[in-house]
């Protein structure tokens, strides 16, 4: 049978998500990248070989997320996407009604607006990355709590605290300030998911139209919390879908049944690159005044890809798939 | 005297001719790199807009140079550019970094403080010479403006990767070269056929995007992380809405004698926007309901972090973008733009526009007619007349 894997390599997870022919899940693997993207896919890459059915094979490979050249390269991917195209594509394919996808990662949150099944806008965070699971990660380890209890926790707050949510640095030492003074736990977890609902809300989602359905995906939807917080603060249900952390692998499998659709052989390195030795090195380049910085990746001896220049001279002789 | 002035995109090769012919000593600055970002934010205070900094780290590294003398641009208006000179002058000091500041203020209402500062610059030359260097100098700029325009619509053809770019180097060297009036326009056409020589795939499925927003960040590619190049080299013909040869010719020269004939252009914006707001925040609105309507695929919005204007109209565009059904993306840069960041949301743009376009957008009309029409070269490239 044929299947389709989709990678999204992530600043704080990299996700493995293989889906057959008639869109069936078959793998589903969600990793801690720990700050190690090469590590993280050939691990990724091992488990998904172990926990795939006998006779399946891997026609399309697609990737996506911030390290997406870096897997697509590793891989040999047939498609490497950005992010919020993976993310639309995956929302779609699960809600084609979907007019609004919220998404919280690791370091970004984005809000990606769709009209009768393509994306007509989009907003990533700039400037500050409260909000995102980084900080809620942060946080709940400060407050001793494992991060899968915070958003338990603060559902059942029914007197939340106000917290400032407008940065991250002031955001905590608010929440310090309000845990001195005695407030229960619970109103603190409360008040600090409304305050971040309120920072996204009034920076990345600022002047977009939202409107039900509303989906919430990216690791953070996993936070009860969060979604109780979005559906106070817009007044519209909000919906989780079931492979809300793996979404964005999920929209790059599809994306690679897509490219693979009019027949074309995958470029699928196979499973044994999980056992390739992978070497990354990076330099200034002098040929002009921008000294642009070089990243290359060689497997063994051979180089696979160059990038980070401006001008082509070391990227032109990269395979076509990558920008 | 040694004069050096700031960069802007390729404003140095007008100026250079300019002070050259003069018969002063010029020391344009070394081209904007990190260093001189580093310089200028180092130096300048932090919630100035980026090309405050820039210009400031532009100076310091022409005064390393042996440059003594700066030209700087005044202003008058909401804009803080108006005293940038000033505020420049006093961190330039603050230094001890013995650099003088010549301010050429606009000519609305400053004749007599402009013809100051042009007589301070050339105080030996006579009107003629006067007159040859500011010759010298727009044919200059009329030519690059003219060769910058076909360089977007080759490079979102180009079949190698980056031989559009490398070409528009070369070119720029040949202008910066000529000596005269006429050498310019030899130089010109010279260019023109090196363009030609780039293997083109005219049947592309390309994407057209207008670029509007605030001069300095549209003009200068160190400045915008080379947004032009980037967008190009996706297949995407760019509209760049500012060049300098028109800002010139209707902010400093039509303006000053009464004869704007822009006014249509910026009754388009009336309805969301009445007044002058400073810098270029009622051309964003008017330009992007203009291209709108002119069938483009989109429209990206530049502007430096902190610009008021600008922030005037990002905060009217989405409404402008829901009217004219034409979506539209904003990149507010200051010295942390990441790469990265642009990168992701320019390829999300990109596959936004490439998806309205294959459903059958109603701009998709207009395109094919466009693609008909460009698939022979000489139409591709506006024909040329450089006189």
């Amino acid at each position: 049978m044929k299947a389709y894997l989709g990678i999204d390599l992530g600043s704080v997870s990299t996700n493995f998500f293989v889906m057959g022919q008639d869109e069936e899940v078959l793998v589903n693997i969600y990793l801690r990248t720990q700050g190690n993207p090469i590590k993280a896919v050939r691990t990724g890459l091992a488990r998904t070989q172990d926990e795939l059915p006998p006779g399946v094979t891997i026609a399309g490979v697609g990737t996506t997320g911030s390290g997406r050249q870096l897997a697509g390269i590793i891989v040999g991917a047939d498609t490497i996407k950005n992010e919020i195209t993976a993310h639309g594509v995956a929302a779609t394919s699960l809600v084609p009604t979907v007019r609004t996808v919220l998404e919280i990662g690791g370091q970004d949150s984005k809000i990606i607006i769709l009209r009768d099944g393509i994306v007509t806008d989009f907003a990533m965070n700039t400037v500050c990355a409260a909000g995102t699971g980084s900080f809620l990660d942060r946080q709940a380890e400060r407050l001793g709590l494992p991060i899968d209890q915070f958003g338990q926790l603060a559902v059942r707050s029914s007197n939340p605290v106000r917290i400032a949510g407008r940065c991250a640095v002031f955001a905590e030492s608010d929440m310090i300030h309000k845990q001195q003074l005695g407030h229960p736990m619970e109103d603190i977890t409360r008040g600090l998911c409304q305050a971040l609902v309120r920072n996204y809300l009034n920076n990345v989602a600022k002047g977009k139209a939202i409107e039900p359905p509303i989906l919430f995906q990216g690791g953070v939807a996993a936070n009860a919390g969060m979604k109780v917080a979005f559906e106070e603060a817009l007044g519209i249900e909000v919906l989780v879908p079931k492979y809300f952390a793996v979404m964005g692998a999920l929209g790059a499998a599809q994306l690679a049944q897509r490219q693979v659709s009019n027949g074309a052989e995958t470029r699928f390195r196979g499973f044994e690159v999980s056992n390739w030795d992978f070497h990354v090195s990076s330099r200034h380049c002098h040929g002009c005044s921008n000294c642009c910085e070089i990243v290359e990746i060689e497997a063994g001896e051979k180089s696979l890809a160059c990038w980070g220049d401006r001008c082509g001279r070391w990227s032109e002789q990269n395979p076509a798939q990558i920008a | 005297m040694k004069v050096t002035f700031p960069h802007m995109g390729y404003l140095y090769v007008p100026l250079r001719a300019f002070f050259s012919q003069l018969g002063i000593e010029v020391v344009v600055p070394p081209p904007i790199s990190q260093d001189t970002i580093n310089l200028g934010t180092r130096y300048s205070p932090e919630f100035a807009c980026l090309p405050l900094k820039i210009n400031i780290g532009n100076f310091l590294q022409a005064a390393e140079l042996g440059a003594d003398t700066v030209v700087m641009a005044g202003g008058i208006g909401p804009c803080r550019f108006g005293y940038y000179a000033q505020v420049q002058k006093e961190i330039l000091a603050d230094l001890g970094i013995h650099l003088d500041m010549i301010v050429l203020e606009p000519p609305q209402g400053h004749w007599r403080q402009l013809f100051r500062g042009l007589k301070s610059l050339a105080a030996n030359a006579g009107p003629v010479t006067v007159y040859r260097a500011g010759a010298l100098a727009w044919a200059k700029l009329k030519v690059l403006d003219k060769l910058a325009k076909n360089q977007f619509v080759i490079r979102a053809r180009e079949k190698v990767r980056g031989s559009t770019t490398q070409t528009w180097r070369i070119i720029l060297d040949l202008v910066d070269q000529a000596d005269s009036v006429q050498a310019v326009y030899i130089a010109a056409e010279q260019g023109q056929k090196l363009f030609d020589r780039i293997v083109l795939e005219p049947h592309r499925d390309v994407l057209k995007v207008g670029l509007v927003g605030e001069i300095y960040t549209l003009l200068e590619p160190a400045v915008n992380l080379e947004i032009e190049r980037l967008l190009g080299e996706m297949g995407v013909e760019v509209v760049q809405s500012v060049y300098l040869s028109n800002w010139v010719m209707t902010n400093l020269v039509l303006h000053t004698f009464h004869l704007r004939n822009d006014g249509e252009h910026y009754q388009l914006a009336a309805p969301y926007l009445g007044s002058f707001v400073g810098g270029h925040g009622l051309e964003t609105i008017s330009t992007t309901i203009f291209y709108a309507r002119s069938g483009l695929d989109g429209v990206i919005h530049l502007a430096p972090l902190t610009c008021m204007p600008e922030i005037v109209a990002k905060s009217i565009l989405p409404q402008v973008s829901v009217d004219e059904d034409i979506p539209v993306l904003t990149f507010m840069l200051d010295e942390h733009s990441a790469e990265a960041g642009i990168q992701t949301r320019l390829e999300a743009f990109y596959e936004l526009l490439k998806t309205r376009k294959q459903r059958g957008h109603k701009n998709n009309i207009k395109q094919i007619k466009n693609e008909s029409t460009i698939l022979g070269r000489k139409s591709i490239i506006e024909s040329l007349s450089w006189h």
